[in-house]
């Protein structure tokens, strides 16, 4: 039993996972063991979306106290509604709407960098602020009709080989070079130091504008990728598209054990965390809770996930 | 004497006098006590949200549950507190008892209090749609006499937003507790050290949250006289930057009561002017965020100055 502790001491994001598996085999249990493989894909194909923004909120989030990211819902939207208009669903176009759109994605970060470190404005207002003018630019841009993926990017979005979807792979590759980034490289190894201490990290050489610079621009660009994908699985893009990922982006990070306060990632606890959230919706949605019942009771599993993982060790 | 620290604490206000002139000088029409009175209507709903968020910013905490909180009070109110009071009245005393045992556990269990609101965000909506899954019920007569009450001279929302955001200056920052509250936000551990039980403070500070926050509901149901769970959705985001416009910090228990409701109405009334600038529409939340960065840009560069001299 003790070994059993110390093992999810030591891995905060093991939690997730076993979040995860029991609502899954309470649902599973429920329907007496009936599409229990497709409520699985179904989970990694929606969870996918929350990945890839869960992952640049996690770096944003794990750069320090106050540093949040709050306008991946608008970058989303911004990076997909530029996709699907410069694609406009011409298949020879799709390259140059993946790099309009991502460039969009990287004008935001740098935006963002700019309110935070020169206007000094604190994180959470100044990605709030600069959402607002984001969201403007994609709502006058997108003005208009639906316009459809092309069919290249939606078979890439919604294609699944053996109940795996191909996005889900995708977002795998990503997923392990951010972690390999997070352990390997001077950046990563940044990002963690200055989270932990940002004058140690100083005093050690860091540079801590250049580490924050890279992690806002990350964490636009993975909205970007976000927007672009979830446009061509859901059909388009849709002015409220990103709306969903304010919350699952933070909540995802932090149901997957990244610390609040900074300097400690968990790269595994965001798929934890991510299909934990899909599939518990799925469950009360298996159980025929009515919507008022259905927000009611995540609410309460969220919280009591984060009570029983505990929260931050007291610090010094 | 003009220092830098008093150009900062004038900010807010100035903030407000430019939009406040801005809008008249766009729309004349709107200097008389009509104008006033229907550009300022839910000054008084967003001004007590305002503050319910700035108690918990006090303690270090922030709340991102305040909106959803506000439109359940409503739900409530228009339902269970105009068909019996007694009981009405009870549920709105529990929901403030709720608040006050998030504080209690977010601080036994030194939880993230953006984590815990999130889900609580949810809570709140949840119950609110149970109550009323479509928009729906009737506000309470006296709740709507009471909002629609004319004061003579100056419309009632500036008078109410004033008062309320001058009881809660005196009361946080004059009173000896005030102190101690603002301290366990800029050093908990000091606080502790002295003998202060941090658990307290947090109820406390939460509970306060927690009333005003009902009172935003009531009031805000008085004006719209319907109830609807998600009418209040944006006022967490909008509480956030009221408190942060009124010069108050994310950390370090620095805020600022008075400007808060103050740097809430900026952003009310900036909305406002910004209708009467005939702004597309498409452009009109991107003009808020404008907003907000040239007021925090401009605080910056006082004190930026401030440090510096």
């Amino acid at each position: 039993m003790s070994r059993i502790t110390s093992f999810l001491r030591a891995r905060p994001w093991a939690w997730s996972f076993i979040a995860a598996a029991a609502v899954w085999l309470a649902t599973v249990a429920y329907t007496g063991g009936q599409g229990a493989g497709e409520i699985l894909t179904a989970a990694l194909s929606f969870a996918t979306f929350a990945i890839i923004v869960g992952l640049g909120q996690m770096m944003v989030i794990s750069t320090g106290p106050g540093n949040v990211d709050l306008s991946i819902p608008a970058t989303i939207t911004l990076s997909g509604v530029v996709a699907m208009k410069v694609m406009d669903t011409d298949s020879s176009r799709m390259l140059i709407g993946i790099v309009a759109a991502l460039a969009c994605a990287l004008a935001v970060g740098v935006f963002n960098f700019v309110l935070i470190r020169l206007l000094r404005i604190p994180p959470i207002i100044a990605t709030l602020s600069s959402s607002f003018l984001v969201l403007s630019t994609a709502i006058s841009y997108g003005r208009g009709i639906r316009i459809k993926p092309p069919p290249p990017l939606a078979d890439f979005a919604t294609a699944r080989i053996a109940g795996i979807p191909i996005a889900a792979v995708f977002v795998l590759l990503i997923t392990v070079l951010i972690a390999f980034a997070l352990r390997r490289t001077f950046y990563g190894r940044s990002v963690l130091a200055v989270g932990q201490n940002e004058r140690a990290a100083w005093l050690a050489g860091i540079s801590v504008d250049r580490t924050r610079f890279i992690t806002y621009v990350l964490s636009a660009l993975l909205s970007g990728v976000c927007g672009i994908v979830l446009s061509g699985f859901s059909g388009g893009a849709a002015l409220n598209m990103g709306e969903d990922f304010l919350l699952s982006s933070i909540a995802v990070v932090v149901i997957g054990g990244t610390s609040v306060a900074g300097g400690r990632a968990s790269v595994p606890g965001i798929w934890g965390a991510a299909l934990f959230m899909f599939l518990l919706v799925t469950m009360l949605n298996t159980f025929g809770a009515s919507a008022g019942l259905r927000f009611m009771l995540t609410g309460l599993i969220i919280i009591t996930v984060i009570v029983l993982a505990g929260g931050e060790k007291e610090s010094r | 004497m003009i220092t830098r620290s008093l150009i900062r604490k004038a900010l807010p206000f100035l903030s407000l006098a430019i939009v406040l002139l801005a809008t008249f000088i766009v729309q004349p029409r709107t200097m008389s006590y009509f104008g006033l009175n229907l550009m300022m209507q839910y000054a008084v709903p967003i001004a007590l949200a305002t503050i319910a968020q700035m108690f918990v910013i006090t303690v270090n905490d922030l709340d991102l549950s305040i909106g959803p909180f506000v439109g359940l009070v409503g739900c409530i109110s228009a339902t269970l507190l105009l068909d019996n009071p007694a009981l009405g009245i009870l549920a709105l005393l529990a929901l403030m008892a709720c608040y006050g045992a998030v504080g209690a556990l977010i601080h036994l269990r030194n939880l993230p209090s953006i984590v815990v609101t999130l889900g609580l965000s949810f809570v709140w909506l949840g119950i609110a749609v149970l109550i009323l899954p479509s928009p729906g019920g009737k506000a309470p007569e006296w709740l709507k006499a009471m909002m629609a009450f004319k004061m003579p001279i100056v419309p009632l929302p500036i008078i109410a937003a004033l008062v309320i955001g001058i009881v809660v200056h005196l009361a946080l920052m004059q009173s000896s507790y005030g102190v101690v509250a603002r301290g366990a936000g800029g050093n908990a551990k000091a606080m502790a050290r002295a003998g202060w039980s941090m658990l307290n403070i947090k109820v406390i500070m939460y509970a306060l949250a927690g009333f005003f926050g009902v009172l935003s509901g009531l009031s805000l149901l008085g004006l719209t006289t319907s109830a609807d769970a998600h009418v209040a959705d944006r006022y967490t985001l909008f509480s956030i930057a009221g408190v942060i416009l009124g010069g108050g910090e994310f950390i370090g228990g620095r805020v600022s009561p008075l400007g808060a409701v103050v740097g809430a109405l900026t952003l009310a009334l900036a909305g406002s002017f910004l209708i009467f600038l005939k702004i597309s529409p498409d452009w009109q939340i991107g003009a808020q965020g404008a907003i907000l960065i040239i007021v925090l840009a401009l605080r910056a560069a006082v004190s930026f100055g401030e440090a510096r001299s």
